[in-house]
């Protein structure tokens, strides 16, 4: 069957003397897409952040095509943060520009191309768009990039509903075929239709990991109702 | 296009059932080389995994059949074709039914009531 592209083992991680992740172990197949799901606070973030490389200190295994995270694996994976980096002085082309200097898998002409068909342009300032325009552009951004695995998190949550199905599009025809893709996101309803699997986290640690057919079949609830179960107060 | 997706039941068996109807009214015709599972999944705004899924099991149900390098085609077995019209016809007859009891009619009932409509 499918190899594992990622795969996390018994990870810990301290914030001080607060636990963010709970001995997490999780595995995303290669081709999948993945979300991570859970109420804000839970750790989706900090495990991200420790899979794309930007956290050093946790105990654990974290693998990446058996690569621990590191400038070798940073180069096949393409992150989507929660928070914008993009300074706003920068226009669009300039953005561009940036990512194409910086990344050797940046496929410009296909960022153009997907910025076209969402009316947005190259000259545009980033100050003189809305949050959605601009995360819309981050989006493109990331995924114009042929990664092995793509971090997303957070990807809609500036973004009105209306967009959300837009900016879903540019991820399921954008992403490269036979990369994963790992999505964390509280907005479950809009999203659930994308993916394969999903991993709820609650308090840092693992809480639920199945197939989004399975539950459905077998609970007859979609990821949503049962996400809602799961996490009431 | 847009399709609504019914978020209680997984989507390969719903993408199955619009292929299906597809087919039924000949918008799909028999022999018809099937679209790439890539360009499917974007017009059914689908993961291609659940594209492929649905494909796949069309294919065990014996309505498409796959030539290894030619693609997907639609059947031309005409008994095929009748057979999903069959169940397909059944099971919407069955929900009705099911429908009809609830809102308090019995059979006969149902049955005098589809006359006079």
């Amino acid at each position: 069957m499918s190899k594992n592209l990622l795969e996390i083992k018994n990870l810990l991680k301290y914030y001080g003397d607060k636990l963010a992740v709970d001995d997490l172990s999780i595995t995303v197949e290669a081709g999948k897409i993945v979300g991570l799901l859970g109420p804000n606070g839970c750790g989706k973030t900090t495990t991200m952040k420790i899979v794309a490389g930007l956290i050093n200190d946790y105990k654990g295994t974290v693998l990446i095509e058996g690569k621990e995270p590191g400038v070798e694996s940073r180069s096949g994976i393409s992150y989507l943060p929660e928070k914008t980096y993009l300074s706003d002085w920068m226009k669009v082309s300039y953005a561009i520009d940036y990512f194409a200097d910086f990344y050797a898998d940046f496929d410009k002409n296909k960022a153009y191309e997907i910025l076209t068909r969402f009316q947005l342009e190259g000259n545009m300032k980033l100050k003189a768009m809305s949050k959605g325009m601009q995360e819309k552009v981050q989006l493109i951004l990331v995924m114009a990039r042929a990664a092995r695995l793509y971090l997303l998190d957070e990807p809609l949550s500036g973004i009105d509903p209306a967009a959300r199905t837009t900016m879903l599009d540019i991820v399921l025809q954008n992403y490269t075929e036979g990369s994963s893709i790992l999505l964390s996101t509280h907005l479950i309803y809009d999203v659930e239709r994308i993916f394969d699997s999903v991993i709820m986290m609650g308090n840092g640690k693992l809480i639920l990991s199945d197939t989004v057919d399975n539950i459905r079949e077998t609970s007859g609830k979609s990821v949503d109702e049962l996400f809602r179960e799961v996490f009431k107060c | 296009m847009d399709y609504e997706y019914n978020p209680n039941i997984p989507i390969y068996i719903q993408i199955m059932d619009i292929i299906k109807l597809k087919v039924l009214s000949e918008e799909w015709k028999e022999g018809d080389r099937v679209p790439s599972v890539r360009d499917l999944s974007i017009e059914f705004s689908v993961n291609p995994n659940t594209m492929q899924r649905a494909l796949s099991e069309l294919e065990r149900e014996g309505l498409v059949y796959s030539e290894r390098t030619a693609g997907r085609f639609i059947t031309t077995d005409k008994g095929k074709i009748n057979e999903t019209r069959e169940a397909m016809a059944r099971h919407t007859i069955e929900s009705f039914l099911k429908q009809m009891q609830k809102v308090g009619f019995t059979t006969e009932q149902i049955i005098t009531k589809i006359k006079e409509v």
